[in-house]
This record gives C-alpha cells, sequence and structure tokens, in this order.
C-alpha cells in the first residue's frame, strides 16, 4: 500500500517536474543563444510573458494549440524585434532596455487581459498528451516523461538541434565568433548585427513559446504576470550553462523538480514551506560559483554592442 | 555598460563624440526629458484610447487622486519613501559601473529583519531606541546578502548582473521561510511576523498621515547625490564605474571600492524594506513582495543617475501608482497601465538620446 | 636580399592622395601606393607613423576622408571586410583575429553562407595542397588559444589564401616572431609572391625591409616621404640601402625643428642617484612579457632615455616603477630609501610621477571635465578636498592656471576631456604629474601621436624639468626622439636591458643596432 502511493507520489511529481522545467528550457535555450553571440538579453522575461499573452489568444480564439504555439512564438518575436532594433542595430544599453521591456509587456499583457478576459476567466481545454508507445508503460517513468504534449517531446529534440546547430553548422560558428570575438568574425566577412539579430530573434521565439506553454499547456489559462521570473530564470540557466545546451536540459529539470517538489508536498500535506526547496536550486548555483567561480564562463564580448573600427 | 547614459556606446567616456548630457545646458537637459515624457504620455494615451477608454480622462483623474486630493497626495508622499532609498541605492551602484539588480531581495531581506526585531525590541526598549536598532539590524542583514556576489565581483570577476538576479530570487524565498518558520506570529492565523504596534511606528509628518520616513529617505538620497557628486569618495566610485583602468593607473583599490558600493547600495535597499515596515506596514506577511526595486531602476536611468532628477521621476511614479490605483478602482483602469508607461517613457527617452548623440557625432 | 626579377604588370591596388583623418591626428597624409603582383612591398615605418590606419582602409574596416583607391584600374570604395575579400585583398593583423574558443578549422570556415554545413573535409583537403606547396604547418584541430602568435599568423595567411586573395597584407607579423620563424616567413612570402600575389609586408625592423622586401616605401607621422623602387633594391649592399632608409626614416632636413638639440653635460657617476633599480623581474601574463633582472640608476638632472621596439617590457617597467602594479621581484630604490612595495599614491607623494602613453585608456577619464583630471591622482587630498568634501572654488582656480600654464586649448574648464585633441588631453596629463613636489618624472612615449608643434612643447616640457635638476625617465619607441632628449639610453630587449649607452657621436648607431639585436 505505502509502495502503491509512493508510486504514484513520484510518478506525479516527476510529471510536474516536466511540466513545469519546459517553459525554463525554451527560455534557456533562447537565451544561450543571444548571450552566445553577444547579446545579454534582459528583456526575455517581456518576451516570454507576451507570448504566453498572444499564445493564449491564438489558441482561444482560433481552438487550436499549435496556433497559439504559432501565435506565441510571432509574440515573443515582436519583443525581440524591438530589442534588436533598439539594442544590437543602435547599439543602446542592453539592460535598461531589457528591463524596460520586461516592465511593459508585462504592464501591457496585465491590462489587456482586464479588458479582455477578467470577467469571462476563459480557459482551454486540457492539452491532449501524446503517448509514446511502449515507453509510456514503464512503471513510474512511463506516465511522468512519455506522455505529454507533444511539444514537450520537441522542446527536449531542440536540445539535440541546438547542440547540433552550434558544433556542427556555419551559423553556429558564427554566433560563437560573434560573442567571442566580433572582431574576427567581421573581418571574414560576416555581418556581426546581423548575426546578433537572428540570435536575438531566435530567443523571441522560444521565449515566446515558453510563454505560451505556461498559459495554454501548464496552467491552460492567462494570467497577469504569469511567467513569475521564468525568463529571469532562463538568464541564469543559459549563464550557468557555458554555452552547452545538455546543461540548460539538466539545469531546467532541476528547478521544475524543486518547483513541482513544492506543489508535491503541499498536496502530499508534508509541512515544509515550498520556499525552502524553492531555495535549493539557488543555494546550489551559488555554491558552486564560490567554489569555480571564474570569469572565463562567459562570452568575451557579451553586453558589448558591436562598432566596427572603434577606437 | 559603464557609461552613464542609455546609449551604451563603447566611444562613451573615452573618446570623442557627443560629450555626456549632464553637462549640457540645464534647459537642454530638461527639454530631453521633459520631451520624451510627453511623447510618451501621448503613446501610452494612444492605447487607452485603443482600449476604448477617454486619456484626457484617464490622465485627469490620476492628476487628481495621486496629486490634488489631500489623501491622494499623503499616500504619494509616503509611497515616495521606500522607492526613494532604493533610488539611492541603485545610484551608487550604477554610477559604479555596477548592475544591482538583486535590489528586490535586499529589500525583502531588510523588511524582514525590521519587523522580526522591532516588535520584540520595542518590549524593552523606548520607541525611537527600537526603530534605530531595527533600522540597522536591517540594513546589516542587507549588506551581509551581497556580501557574496560582491566577494565574487571584486576578486573572481563573476558577473554581478547573474549572481544579484539570483540572490533576489533566493532573497524571496528566504524571506518567506524566515516569515513562515522562525518569525511567525503564533497570535494569528495568517503567516505574517508580529506587528509593531501603530503608536511605535515612524512618527507621521504634523497632522497627515505622510510617514517621516520620507524626511529619511529625502536625507539620504540627497546625501547620496553629495557622496558622490562632491566628496572624494564618491569620485572614486565614479571613476571605477566610468573607467576601471584609469582608477587603476591613479592607484585607486579597484575591489575594495567595489566591495564598499555592493555593501552602500545594498544597505540602502534593506533601509528602504525597514522603512516600508517601520512606517506603513508594521509587519511583514507571507509571499509580500511589491517589486519595488525592479520598478525603479527605470527611474534611475531616466534620471541618469542624478539624486535630485531621481527625487522628480520617483515622484511621478508614485502620484502615477497611487494614481493608477484608484482609477483602477473607479475607472477599471488596472494600474499596470503605469507600468507600460514607464516603460514607454524610458524607450522614447533612449531613443531621443540615441539620436541626440548621433547628431553630435555627425556635427563633430 | 631579394633576387628575384620583379614583375611589370599593371598594379592590383593603387591610391592616390589617401588621407584619413581622426579626432586629433591626421593618420594618413596625402598617401599614394601601388600594390603589384609578383611584389613583396614593405611599408616601413615607426609607431605612429600611420601604417596600421592604411591597412584599416584597404582591409575595409575604415574608409578614407580624401583620395581614391583604384583596384585594377577601376576606382572602388572598399566599404567593409566582406568588399575587401571580394576584391582579392586578404589581411593578417597585428593582433590575432581568430576567436580564441574556436578550433584552427572552424576558424578558417568563419565567412561561408551561415546556412551551409561547414565543409570540412574540403577543407582539409585544401589546406593540406596549400600547405605542401607553400611548405605551411598548419594543425586543423588545434584550439586558436593554444597556438603561439607565429602559428595563429600562419592559420591567418592560410585563411587568405583559402579565400583566394590576390593581395595579401602582413601587419607587423615578424613582431612576435623568433628568428627561425622570422626566416620561415621571409621563404614563405618569396613563394607567394613567385605565384604571382602581391604581398604587403608591414615592419618597422629595417634589416627584414632589406632582406624581404622588392619594394620599399618609409612612412613617417602619417606622410609617405620615400619609395625605393626594385630596381635600386636590388644587387645593393645592405648598408647602403640601410642608410638610405635610415636616412628618410630619421633623416634630418636643415629647416627640421626637430634638431633643435640640448648641450648634454655628462651627469657624473659620484653623484647620489635618485632612483636606482636593482634585479627588478617580473614574470610574464597572459598578454604581457616577463621582465628579468633591470638594474640603473637615474641622478638629478639626467634624463635617461629606454629604447626598444613596442611589447619588450617598458609599460611593465613603467608600471612597476610607478607602483601601478607591485607583483614584480627586486629592489627599487628611491633616494635609497626601499619603495617597491608602496602604493601609487605613496610614490607620488616622494615625488615620484608616471605618465602613461595610453593618455584616454587609462590616463583620464573621458567623460569627466578637464578641471577634475588634473587631480585623478590627489583624490581627497587638501587644497582640493578638504574632510573628503570637494572644493570647488580650490578645483576650479587651480585648474584655470593650468590650463594657462600648459596652454591647454579646451573650450572651458567643464568640458569632457576626451572631446579634446590628443595634445590637449596630454598637456592635461602632464600639468598633473608635474604638480607640487615632482622629483623624477617616467614619461612613456610622452609624443606619441601628437602633432609636430605640441610634439615640440612637450619635449621642451620635459628638458625644463631635468633643467630644474630632477630626475627623468623617457621611455620611447622613436629614436630620434631620445637621441633629441636623453643623457643615456637604455635599450629593452624581451624584457631585459640590453645595453646602456652614452650621448655621444656614436650613439644612434649603436642604439639602432641594440634594438634591432645586435651587439651595439
Amino acid at each position: 500500500m505505502g509502495d502503491l502511493v509512493s508510486t504514484v507520489f513520484l510518478g506525479a511529481l516527476l510529471f510536474g517536474a516536466v511540466t513545469a522545467a519546459v517553459p525554463l528550457l525554451l527560455a534557456g535555450l533562447g537565451e544561450q543563444m543571444s548571450e552566445k553571440s553577444g547579446v545579454l538579453n534582459i528583456g526575455i522575461e517581456g518576451m516570454m510573458i507576451f507570448g504566453a499573452y498572444t499564445g493564449f489568444l491564438g489558441a482561444y480564439l482560433s481552438n487550436s494549440m499549435w496556433f497559439g504555439f504559432l501565435a506565441g512564438m510571432a509574440g515573443g518575436m515582436v519583443v525581440s524585434l524591438i530589442m534588436v532594433i533598439l539594442c544590437v542595430r543602435f547599439g543602446l544599453n542592453q539592460i535598461v532596455i531589457g528591463i524596460g521591456l520586461t516592465l511593459g509587456f508585462e504592464g501591457l499583457t496585465a491590462l489587456l487581459h482586464h479588458f479582455q478576459f477578467s470577467r469571462t476567466y476563459p480557459r482551454l481545454p486540457a492539452a491532449e498528451p501524446v503517448s509514446i508507445p511502449v515507453l509510456s508503460d514503464l512503471p513510474v517513468i512511463g506516465p511522468a516523461f512519455f506522455n505529454h504534449h507533444l511539444i514537450v517531446y520537441i522542446a527536449v529534440a531542440l536540445v539535440a538541434v541546438m547542440a547540433f546547430v552550434y558544433r556542427r553548422t556555419q551559423l553556429g560558428l558564427n554566433l560563437q565568433a560573434a560573442g567571442d570575438k566580433p572582431a574576427a568574425l567581421d573581418v571574414t566577412g560576416v555581418d556581426v548585427v546581423a548575426t546578433r539579430a537572428f540570435a536575438v530573434m531566435v530567443t523571441g521565439a522560444l521565449a515566446g513559446l515558453g510563454g505560451a506553454y505556461l498559459a495554454n499547456v501548464g496552467a491552460g489559462l492567462f494570467v497577469p504576470f504569469i511567467t513569475n521570473g521564468s525568463g529571469f530564470l532562463g538568464i541564469v540557466l543559459a549563464m550557468l550553462s557555458r554555452g552547452h545546451p545538455l546543461w540548460v536540459l539538466i539545469g531546467a529539470f532541476v528547478f521544475g523538480l524543486c518547483l513541482a517538489l513544492t506543489t508535491a508536498l503541499q498536496v502530499a500535506g508534508v509541512n515544509i514551506p515550498t520556499d525552502v526547496i524553492q531555495m535549493i536550486p539557488f543555494l546550489a548555483v551559488m555554491v558552486m560559483l564560490v567554489a569555480f567561480g571564474r570569469r572565463s564562463s562567459l562570452p568575451a564580448a557579451l553586453g558589448l554592442p558591436y562598432e566596427r573600427g572603434a577606437r | 555598460m559603464t557609461s552613464e547614459s542609455l546609449s551604451a556606446d563603447p566611444e562613451t567616456g573615452t573618446s570623442t563624440g557627443g560629450g555626456p548630457s549632464w553637462l549640457g545646458p540645464l534647459a537642454k537637459r530638461l527639454a530631453m526629458t521633459i520631451g520624451p515624457v510627453v511623447v510618451a504620455l501621448a503613446l501610452a494615451g494612444l492605447l487607452l484610447l485603443a482600449l476604448g477608454i477617454d486619456p484626457l480622462r484617464y490622465y485627469t483623474y490620476v492628476v487628481e487622486r495621486g496629486l490634488l486630493s489631500p489623501t491622494g497626495v499623503q499616500q504619494t508622499l509616503t509611497r515616495m519613501a521606500p522607492l526613494l532609498l532604493l533610488a539611492a541605492g541603485l545610484i551608487v551602484a550604477f554610477r559604479a559601473g555596477i548592475w544591482n539588480l538583486g535590489g528586490d531581495g535586499q529589500f525583502l531581506l531588510g523588511a524582514v529583519a525590521a519587523a522580526a526585531t522591532a516588535p520584540v525590541v520595542i518590549t524593552v526598549l523606548p520607541a525611537w531606541a527600537t526603530l534605530l536598532i531595527a533600522f540597522v539590524v536591517a540594513t546589516l542583514v542587507a549588506m551581509l546578502w551581497s556580501l557574496v556576489p560582491a566577494l565574487l565581483k571584486a576578486y573572481q570577476g563573476v558577473n554581478e548582473i547573474i549572481t544579484t538576479l539570483m540572490m533576489t530570487f533566493l532573497g524571496a524565498s528566504f524571506a518567506n521561510v524566515l516569515v513562515k518558520l522562525i518569525f511567525l506570529d503564533p497570535a494569528t492565523t495568517v503567516p505574517q511576523t508580529r506587528t509593531l504596534p501603530v503608536a511605535d511606528r515612524l512618527p507621521r509628518l504634523f497632522d497627515t498621515t505622510i510617514s517621516g520616513g520620507l524626511v529619511l529617505a529625502l536625507i539620504a538620497i540627497v546625501a547620496v547625490h553629495v557622496m558622490m557628486m562632491r566628496t572624494s569618495f564618491g569620485l572614486k566610485l565614479r571613476i571605477v564605474g566610468a573607467n576601471p583602468r584609469a582608477a587603476v593607473h591613479a592607484g585607486l583599490d579597484v575591489p575594495l571600492l567595489t566591495v564598499a558600493v555592493f555593501a552602500i547600495s545594498a544597505g540602502l535597499c534593506g533601509m528602504a524594506g525597514a522603512l516600508e515596515v517601520l512606517g506603513v506596514q508594521g509587519n511583514v506577511r507571507a509571499d509580500w513582495n511589491p517589486g519595488y526595486a525592479l520598478t525603479v531602476i527605470p527611474m534611475v536611468f531616466l534620471a541618469r543617475f542624478n539624486g535630485f532628477a531621481a527625487i522628480g521621476f520617483v515622484f511621478l511614479l508614485s502620484v502615477l501608482s497611487i494614481g493608477g490605483e484608484s482609477a483602477a478602482r473607479r475607472m477599471g483602469v488596472p494600474n499596470d497601465f503605469t507600468l507600460v508607461l514607464v516603460a514607454i517613457v524610458l524607450i522614447v527617452l533612449a531613443i531621443a538620446e540615441f539620436i541626440d548623440h548621433r547628431h553630435k557625432k555627425a556635427k563633430g | 636580399m631579394a633576387g628575384e626579377v620583379p614583375s611589370t604588370d599593371q598594379p592590383i591596388v593603387t591610391l592616390t592622395g589617401v588621407t584619413k583623418r581622426f579626432p586629433g591626428i591626421v593618420a594618413n597624409e596625402a598617401i599614394d601606393l601601388s600594390l603589384r603582383p609578383g611584389e613583396v612591398h614593405v611599408l616601413l615605418g615607426e609607431n605612429g607613423a600611420g601604417k596600421s590606419t592604411l591597412i584599416g582602409l584597404l582591409s575595409g574596416l575604415q574608409q578614407p576622408d580624401e583620395g581614391e583607391i583604384r583596384i585594377d584600374g577601376k576606382r572602388c570604395t572598399i566599404g567593409s571586410p566582406r568588399e575587401a575579400l571580394g576584391y582579392g585583398i586578404g589581411t593578417v593583423f597585428q593582433h590575432a583575429m581568430l576567436v580564441p574558443t574556436l578550433t584552427v578549422a572552424e576558424n578558417l570556415l568563419l565567412g561561408a553562407p551561415w546556412w551551409q554545413r561547414p565543409h570540412k573535409d574540403q577543407l582539409a583537403e585544401r589546406v593540406a595542397e596549400l600547405a605542401s606547396r607553400l611548405g605551411m604547418r598548419v594543425d586543423l584541430d588545434a584550439r586558436a588559444h593554444d597556438l603561439s602568435l607565429g602559428e595563429q599568423q600562419m592559420v591567418e595567411i592560410m585563411r587568405a589564401l583559402l579565400r583566394g586573395s590576390r593581395v595579401l597584407i602582413l601587419d607587423e607579423s615578424t613582431s612576435m616572431l623568433t628568428p627561425s620563424g622570422i626566416e620561415e616567413l621571409g621563404g614563405l612570402m618569396r613563394r607567394l609572391v613567385e605565384s604571382g600575389m602581391s604581398v604587403v609586408f608591414i615592419t618597422h625592423k629595417l634589416r627584414e625591409a632589406t632582406a624581404f622586401g622588392d619594394r620599399i616605401s618609409v612612412l613617417k607621422l602619417g606622410r609617405k616621404v620615400g619609395e625605393i623602387p626594385p630596381e635600386h633594391v636590388q644587387g645593393r649592399d645592405e648598408d647602403s640601402l640601410i642608410a638610405e632608409i635610415v636616412e628618410m626614416m630619421f633623416g634630418i632636413r636643415s629647416d627640421d625643428p626637430e634638431a633643435e638639440r640640448r648641450v648634454r653635460s655628462l651627469i657624473s657617476d659620484e653623484i647620489e642617484p635618485l632612483l636606482s633599480v636593482r634585479g627588478l623581474s617580473l614574470a610574464a601574463g597572459t598578454n604581457t612579457p616577463a621582465l628579468s633582472d633591470i638594474s640603473f640608476d637615474v641622478r638629478p638632472g639626467e634624463v635617461f632615455g629606454i629604447a626598444g621596439i613596442d611589447g619588450n617590457g617598458q609599460k611593465q617597467l613603467a608600471e612597476l616603477l610607478s607602483g601601478q602594479r607591485r607583483d614584480g621581484t627586486g629592489a627599487i630604490l628611491f633616494e635609497g630609501q626601499a619603495i617597491e612595495t608602496m602604493p601609487v599614491f605613496r610614490r607620488r607623494k616622494l615625488g615620484l610621477r608616471y605618465l602613461t602613453d595610453d593618455r584616454l585608456g587609462e590616463g583620464t577619464v573621458g567623460s569627466f571635465p578637464v578641471a577634475i583630471n588634473f587631480f585623478l591622482k590627489q583624490i581627497g587630498e587638501p587644497p582640493f578636498w578638504k574632510g573628503a568634501i570637494e572644493q570647488t572654488k580650490a578645483i576650479e582656480g587651480h585648474a584655470d592656471r593650468l590650463i594657462d600654464d600648459y596652454d591647454v586649448r579646451t573650450p572651458s574648464r567643464h568640458t569632457a576631456i576626451g572631446q579634446l585633441s590628443g595634445g590637449n588631453v596630454q598637456k592635461v596629463v602632464l600639468a598633473r604629474e608635474l604638480a607640487e613636489g615632482a622629483r623624477l618624472v617616467i614619461y612613456n612615449k610622452p609624443t606619441y601621436g601628437l602633432d609636430l608643434a605640441n610634439t615640440l612643447t612637450i619635449r621642451e616640457r620635459i628638458l625644463e624639468i631635468a633643467r630644474q635638476g630632477k630626475g627623468v625617465i623617457v621611455i620611447s619607441t622613436d629614436l630620434e626622439e631620445l637621441l633629441s632628449l636623453a643623457d643615456r639610453i637604455a635599450v629593452m630587449e624581451s624584457g631585459r636591458i640590453a645595453g646602456i649607452v652614452d650621448y655621444g657621436e656614436e650613439a644612434r648607431t649603436e642604439v639602432g643596432r641594440l634594438m634591432i639585436g645586435l651587439d651595439a
């Protein structure tokens, strides 16, 4: 009997961990690309929240989850386009504009939510999970990992895609060069600004998708400030991953697990404040930084606008 | 990213280009500040219009409630107090080129420290001593909270943006842990700390409801401004911010100054938290996080790190928030509109400065 | 010595009257230059002669303010590095332009269309082919930051060749190479021009110019002061060729105001030295050379020159002496007192002053007003600060006096110093370091990048300091400057002092020989 309870509990916990991890994973992967190319994208929280809003709106109006995800990506890209113009093209301060975009789109989506949904609080139907044959029949692991919405598998597959892009494609080389030594990329005839702009647009798309997942699959509805710092967590994950997509996945899962654990413990009636568990990943990260703190973990030109031949 | 203007042009501070705006004539600076604010108000007005709200009516209402009505203006001035202290803390850090994005964590821990101390100390000591002790404890706790990012930045070169961001998440959780586990008031069912009786809180100004904290905060931000602009210590910090290599060349102890900046910045943020508790709230409830610091950051930038200008912008923000909160109840416009407005002002101003910069460059 | 008969083909690239200005400096003034196939064209000149700017113009990093560039006879602009590559102009920059975190192969692959898969096999094949034909060695799997500077250069040459360059520009490529590495590079250049390329070889070393060049152009202070065509380079004996070049580089015309000389009085060894350096050493840093066992004395009234090619440890020596870095070993005595552990401000109080060569990068805070920049090293001291409070009147009054005394041309004392010209910035720094109580002043490249009028003013200031019985150290890469100022000249080479030469008839030759690595 006790075994059965703990098995169910563990399954639910891991399922929740995956659900909580996916938006972080998408945000982290997106931010990682920006940072690789030398742009510190503090506006990612704004990209996520706008993606959550447009994603929910898209899914609600079209009755299609997939159209919602596309709308979420588009929403995120709208925000990243502003970032591209102001920070990458004009070279304005990335921190100021990033914080401005985050606050602005948090406010804007809250406002729009108020006028559109605050009376009705529409909900989306629960997302249709896709069970992976055979694997989903495994005990505990099956329902936890192999019975999710298709977008979850896509997000995990993106880790491999990103790793492939960074290690095996011309684009990956260009991105890394833009972040580590933009001048060296420039002299080979590649446009540094265009490379960075591309990276920031991808960040917007992924962050928007993460936001849409959060609203459409995670919650089934949009509420103001729904992202609640997920974008900032994405920044932390990206900075700690040292450019490796797999590390973003691991980090996102650890954070997701802690988030799920807090919910699970509440449900189970265990009397530990959820905050204790929420602190664990941050504490672990800080301890790691103190132990291994090095400056080499970030691209050399991170946060610096590129101007050719600047003396 | 050490430039004190919004444009992070790498040439600023090292070679030609346009001069920093704080040197320009006052009139031009005012025009460069007020112009974009007006443009932003107009743009935000269009948004209101699109939502079916008469922008003029909204703005009039906000000004009436936030500025012209007696209760409104008192609330506005009370709200200003913690925001001013946060602005003071951020100005010190940003002028020294340190991106302390952990103000909210430092604020919350300061608040919890004050809420944990004051209701206990008041039972043995008079009110003035209690308030003093609570302030000191809050300041010290916030300073300690910033120690790890400070040391990592000063001696290991670890990017402070990531560490302070993490410490702010950690701080929010830790504050909750403290409230729920350690400083919990057993007498209430809601998880919150013990409450400091209203009579023992910071005195109110004259016959109003304005918290005496406002005076303290005004003194603090003016003092910070004077320290940064008029003293040798402030000049040293500004040199570290504007050109760290020049600081080394001039023989300044850059790591030590960096730690000092973190301590002052975090201390002021912690003091802001104490002020909110000792002046207004009286206690800290679990999951309370007003997120003031993140909202103040744009104000500090808009003020171009000038303390007096920051008072103006913080006042504007307070009017908009208090008026906005009232409008939310009466006109059905959530006060989140204030956030949108702030963001639009910030972006319009950044663009204006960029155009101005380009223009000067083209001329010179 | 180059023995090939140079080609008489049409030039690939022709510059006519090209001028490029930067704030405060004319970097290139009315330069004419032709780059022909089959020729190694040497651009010779001291630091600040305008070589780097010229390369910037050819490689598309910068655009000229005046003049025209013709490629294959057609007038054109080189708007970006991509366009330069498109015209077949490949550049190997002095500062490595490889991405340190990528492998050699990945660096070579940069620049292909982004949607492509990197064709590593194809690359390996072509690299192997080129390498065997030209006798180059390139390890494709090494990470760029693990390579020596010479190896990085080979990679960059390889990259230019892979891009099908017709013109290869080598910027100061030998400055970081070992003698055998230099030989190897010379051989490679020869094989490249034999295959019909045009090579532009930038250097400030005379011997390399004569050994590798088919045609030699000499730059000085942004102007081209002479060109020796192949028919004159060929078959000449090296010494007469060098003599001709030296005449162009350092030659003193009778109307040259630089020719003004001071009367030297040899300082007696009996006098107690003001500064004694004994066995000063420093470990090499990631980007800085090591110093080994440096010893010398400077006496009151003496101008002690330190010559040498840039990057041989002069800057590190100056920083150790000034206290800006304190990680060296050995003794520094100021009037007999050990000062090697003292921080900057205490050494400054004793009268030891240091004028950095990087006057905008570290010497001043560009966004701060002129007035404050006068006092950057006296922060907190009376009368400018009292009880930590800034005394605006004292600062501004004093600043106004210094602006007058040193003839700083500034719109006002409130102007941000970054807006002033280099010469005026230097006057501010000078005023700061010569302020009350200076006993010994270290000048690092004091006239670098300045126009003639400012150069002469600054030199006059230096001599005046010595006449007042103070000690002076002048670090310079400009031999002419040292000859016109110094009583003794030490030559630094690879972090040590190769020799110290007394002023005299033979000083120029002796220092020159030491500088290029021969015994005096």
